[in-house]
């Protein structure tokens, strides 16, 4: 009940403000015009999306979604209202489940506001709607793991500048760690560089995301992103309860 | 309704409360004094749940808020020092969300809303963005959210600071009056305050009590004068440990 409480208010906060219209618009429009120049959209000739308009997402997701999160915890902390949070009767984890599902309904607003890409390879050809719900599906798991850690990183500093930065460099990491080109550089130094290919591999988005585009969502992949939900989320807590003690 | 034995709080290699034990009985209003840095606020933190302890035990009407925290906040009305609040709600929003917060729904939320704006005389603001308030309507706005669920407990850190003298005023009385029905908890480092609202004070000094008693008591320990035994009793910044 507290968390419905606390969802509704966060939810409506971001659209009292202009920075969740700014983001969902960029998104929308950065993700479609990817698609069209360096997707080579209409090149490819293929209806699915997974080799013009998917693989795109994390590179746009991996700054944008710790800019709409980055004051979750920093504002609380910068006003004082954490107090508040603190003394009401409320256990912390209602408190950021709330905050963290209305991130996570920004972002689904904001990926479903892309449907005209949908529409557009409707018109154009016959896609396979499941595969491309499978690949929405791996972008929203992509944006849920991205906040996650933008929670995590949020609840340590008052400053949202540091809570973007280091989250952006976060995100980053798990994003770049995944890309072909580099993962195709490490393998080109030699057979034994087959582990870190693999680990790299598993740890980067990018795979995860891919398989997800191609209609495929495994359950390691599954676990992938929601473990790591799961801990950014218990640390955000864990955090949230030491910094008072 | 308030019983403390034993608090203390350490941060690191600082006491900042040190073995404090008072209570606060229905009908009473005790007076937290202290200069800045004695452990007010760190003591009225503790006493609400936000920070936690390092010994000792605090119970509000009778339930732990060490062993039972949600239990003993729902007693508890808290006005904070900063009187924080979401800059991006209206007044009425805020109070209704304060109230959901509280269990409180449907027609028994929208009395509540209502009590507490006229209690805190909002009326003029209530519709209107809280970024946009002064500071005087900012605290009362605060004060309002410790009112909502009409608490046993009331617990106010310098719920004056920053008013104007008219504020100040209305403050007091308020207090004063929910004082007859509810034990309140209010620090304050304005001496006047004292006799116009407390029935007892309690003077804090570097996390300990150093004085205790009604406020005719305390005067008269200062041989007429509270600031004489507050001088008398408190040290000064270049004496602090």
């Amino acid at each position: 009940m507290n968390t419905w409480t606390i969802f509704k208010r966060e939810l409506t906060s971001y659209f009292t403000q202009p920075t969740a219209y700014a983001i969902v618009v960029i998104f929308g429009f950065l993700s479609t015009l990817l698609a069209f120049t360096l997707g080579n959209f209409w090149a490819i000739g293929d209806a699915s999306l997974h080799s013009s308009f998917f693989p795109y997402h994390p590179l746009l997701l991996m700054i944008l979604v710790p800019a709409v999160s980055m004051r979750q915890w920093s504002d609380e902390h910068a006003t004082g209202t954490i107090e508040l949070l603190g003394t009401w009767p409320i256990k912390i984890r209602s408190a950021i489940l709330g905050k963290y599902f209305a991130s996570a309904t920004v972002w689904l607003i904001a990926l479903a506001l892309t449907f005209p890409m949908v529409v557009a390879v409707d018109w154009l050809g016959e896609p396979d709607m499941w595969t491309i719900l499978s690949g929405y599906l791996g972008s929203f798991l992509v944006c849920c793991t991205f906040l996650a850690i933008t929670s995590l990183v949020s609840a340590f500093t008052r400053d949202q500048v540091v809570a973007l930065i280091v989250s952006v460099a976060i995100c980053c990491v798990l994003t770049i760690v995944g890309l072909e080109q580099v993962i195709n550089e490490v393998r080109r130094t030699g057979p034994s560089a087959a582990l870190a290919v693999d680990t790299m591999t598993q740890i980067g988005v990018f795979s995860h995301l891919r398989e997800a585009s191609f209609g495929l969502i495994r359950m390691t992949s599954l676990i992938y992103f929601l473990g790591l939900i799961a801990v950014c989320l218990v640390g955000t807590n864990m955090v949230l309860k030491s910094q008072r003690a | 309704m308030i019983e403390v034995s034993g608090l203390t709080k350490r941060f690191g290699s600082k006491v900042a409360v040190d073995d404090l034990s008072f209570s606060v009985k229905k009908g009473e209003v005790l007076g937290f004094l202290g200069p800045n840095g004695a452990g007010k606020s760190t003591t009225m933190r503790m006493v609400t749940g936000f920070l936690p302890v390092t010994a000792g035990e605090i119970k509000i009407c009778d339930l732990s808020v060490i062993d039972d925290p949600e239990a003993a906040k729902k007693k508890i009305g808290y006005l904070p020092e900063s009187a924080p609040l979401y800059n991006d709600m209206t007044v009425q929003g805020f109070l209704k969300f304060c109230a959901s917060l509280r269990g409180l729904g449907g027609a028994a939320r929208r009395s509540a809303v209502e009590a507490a704006i006229e209690t805190c005389f909002l009326n003029s603001v209530a519709r209107q963005s809280i970024g946009t308030l002064s500071k005087g309507y900012r605290h009362r706005t605060c004060l309002a959210q410790a009112l909502l669920h009409d608490p046993e407990v009331l617990v106010l850190d310098e719920p004056t600071d920053g008013l104007d003298p008219n504020q100040k005023l209305e403050v007091r009385k308020l207090i004063k009056n929910l004082g007859k029905e509810k034990a309140i908890l209010f620090s304050t480092h304005i001496l006047e305050e004292v006799s116009a609202a407390c029935t007892r004070a309690v003077i804090v000094d570097q996390g300990k009590i150093v004085a205790d008693g009604t406020p005719e008591q305390l005067i008269a320990e200062g041989r007429g004068s509270l600031y004489d035994l507050f001088h008398k009793v408190t040290s000064t910044d270049n004496t602090a440990a």
